[in-house]
């Protein structure tokens, strides 16, 4: 028997992307894939002057937990690395910038960077020992790091600066003076500008040298290896980015939410990305943003089917969403354009 | 601090562990009829002891509702494999841990839903006071350990000396060869969530009369019931067991040390897991996996 088996099993093999060459309705793919994202950022710069500010609100949410889930799909979709353990990343970023704002008076967009900073050096620093362990290992190790974290955050002799079981409240940025938005409507526009520089440098990554080095040690950490790539040191790195993604989405998720508290960050975080990372699709870029709107927008779905069974039905229909897209709403994507795509020409 | 508090420390300590080794027991079972973690293992448990504890309301003496639990578990653990598992075996792990999780959610809200929230006295099959009358650990903790040993014994017996028991290991082992020579692999696996769902039901019921019956009563003990399993080595069911008294042992001592305190309890005990795992990567008594380039 296999005993924490390697990544190869860990992580579905890499869907084939559809090939050049196709189209679907006599439009290229590359044309559709354009038409999509275009449509879809007209859709996000318009949605909040229409919806209310409270759907506002959860929107710049989801944008905050898509950022959290590419971190996640970067460390476990790309280089093949599980963890349980992210949502203590989410949990620094969201008390630097709480203890930055609340403490020094530094301005909320300065707490961004400075998050990101402390998460990829923690995340590095993480990634080092986790390098000796593999597969169900290292979903141990990032779970005690989870359930750990609550608990240091409310360890008395660090009160002074975490505020202990009370938390910290800040308060809630203005948009800059001569812009006609109310608080919540800037904070979402501020929210996709960093989202959308985030996953553009994701991208970027993946298709990069050293993104391919990542790829490699997740197919085959030997042949990897063998080919004179630093798996030691690409896996930390990759540890530390997915560290720093999901730190900056903490911080954010402080400012938007105006509070942080130790229960806020408890292993249920870490397992709410984890779903949105699988529905969303292992291996996608695009998958992490579905992800996001997912598990915000799914909890509140089921309690308006049934109240008192609320967990029920959400777990009814996650179980569902498998049997339809096993590998996500990115693997559901690519299927239907290889039924409908056509050789053009 | 005197060498009584410690000694009575770690023997509490044993008596927790019991909880946990009995949750590992239960999760390496599972583990090896499927190779995955059952991340519902717990509620899966929970809601058998509820089952129980309706079993007793209705009249039924305590072991006789004992019997009948295990019987409807296992069956239950048996039909979950067949009509949820069965149509995603090809899909991949990281989907699976999801629709662990979604059965996670139905089971709690359901017995939430059914029984309601509010907490139960379980009772105990053994007396209440001291064994041999001392004061360093219950009857109970005792006869709950004892209980624990036994189902180990038997599930060694099991896989050691029962046809059945071998066919499963091979279906688990090398499910392609183990078909060829005759074994239905599926109801092997089948077989391997049942047993698992018993196992669970008879460590729900010795928990639940120290933790009381609630809907949410499993998750800490799971999460210790897996640090146990994959400290012993999570192929190896008695080195989840010793796994299992070993997170209870060093949970309890570590509350003595100074500064640590109970606040930070739960923290130094996950950093000593990991800490056993960077030396043993594969568990203490768990087989190390060589794989084929």
């Amino acid at each position: 028997m296999t005993v924490g088996a390697g990544p190869q099993a860990v992580i579905p093999p890499k869907p084939v992307r559809p090939p050049s060459g196709l189209a679907v309705a006599g439009i290229s793919l590359r044309a559709w894939r354009r038409f999509w994202l275009v449509l879809g950022i007209v859709v996000a710069l318009t949605l909040p002057l229409f919806a209310g500010s409270f759907t506002t609100f959860q929107l710049t949410q989801a944008a905050i937990y898509a950022i959290a889930i590419l971190g996640l799909n970067l460390l476990t979709g790309f280089n093949g690395q599980f963890s349980l353990g992210h949502s203590a990343f989410y949990a620094i970023g969201a008390y630097t910038a709480a203890i930055m704002m609340d403490q020094w008076e530094i301005a909320y967009y300065w707490t961004l960077p400075a998050a990101g900073l402390i998460c990829l050096v923690v995340g590095f620093l993480f990634g080092l020992p986790a390098l000796r362990l593999e597969g169900l290992y290292l979903a141990l190790a990032t779970f005690a790091l989870a359930v750990a974290t609550p608990q240091i955050l409310k360890f008395s002799p660090l009160e002074e600066w975490t505020g202990g079981v009370q938390g910290i409240f800040i308060l809630k940025p203005d948009a800059p003076p001569g812009l006609p938005l109310d608080q919540d409507q800037w904070l979402y526009y501020f929210t996709l500008a960093v989202t959308a520089v985030l996953f553009v440098c994701a991208r970027s990554l993946v298709r990069s040298r050293t993104g391919r080095a990542i790829m490699a040690i997740r197919d085959n950490p030997i042949a990897a290896r063998s080919m004179g790539i630093n798996t030691a040191l690409y896996k930390s790195l990759t540890f530390g980015v997915s560290a720093l993604y999901t730190g900056v989405a903490g911080a954010l998720g402080a400012i938007v939410v105006q509070f942080v508290a130790p229960d806020s960050f408890t292993f249920l975080l870490a397992v709410t990305f984890l779903v949105g990372l699988v529905i969303g699709g292992v291996g996608s870029i695009p998958g992490s943003l579905a992800g996001g709107l997912f598990v915000l927008f799914l909890p509140n779905l089921a309690e308006q089917i049934s109240k008192g069974l609320a967990w029920g039905v959400y777990g009814v229909i996650l179980i569902l969403l498998i049997y339809v897209m096993p590998s996500g709403a990115a693997g559901l994507v690519r299927l239907v354009t290889m039924r409908l795509a056509k050789p053009s020409g | 601090m005197d060498a009584y508090t410690i000694l009575q420390q770690a023997i509490s300590g044993v008596a927790t562990g019991g909880i946990y080794a009995s949750v590992a027991l239960a999760v390496v079972m599972i583990y090896r009829a499927i190779d995955h973690f059952n991340f519902a293992q717990g509620e899966m448990a929970m809601f058998s002891t509820y089952i129980a504890w309706s079993l007793m309301h209705a009249g039924l003496p305590y072991w006789w509702a004992f019997i009948l639990t295990l019987a409807i578990s296992f069956l239950g653990g048996v039909l979950i494999e067949r009509v949820i598992f069965r149509p995603i075996h090809d899909a991949p792990v990281l989907s699976h841990v999801v629709v662990f999780i979604g059965l996670l959610a139905i089971f709690n809200s359901a017995a939430g839903f059914i029984w309601d929230y509010t907490i139960k006295p379980f009772p105990s099959p053994f007396a209440s006071g001291g064994l041999f009358g001392s004061t360093l650990i219950s009857l109970h903790k005792a006869g709950m350990i004892a209980v624990t040993l036994v189902v180990l014994g038997l599930v060694y017996a099991f896989f050691r000396f029962t046809e059945v028991g071998l066919a499963m290991r091979a279906a688990a082992q090398n499910p392609e060869s183990a078909r060829l020579v005759g074994v239905r692999v599926e109801w092997m696996t089948a077989l391997g969530w049942g047993m698992a769902a018993a196992i669970g039901a008879v460590a729900g019921m010795m928990i639940a009369h120290d933790v009381y019956l609630e809907p949410n009563m499993m998750i800490g003990v799971l999460l210790y019931g897996f640090a146990g399993a994959i400290v012993g080595g999570v192929d190896s069911p008695g080195g989840a067991v010793f796994g299992g008294f070993l997170v209870g042992i060093i949970e309890n001592l570590v509350g003595l040390v100074p500064f640590v305190g109970s606040e930070l309890k739960l923290t130094v005990a996950l950093v000593l897991i990991v800490g056993v795992l960077m030396v043993r990567p594969s568990g203490i008594f768990g087989t190390r996996v060589v794989r084929r380039v």
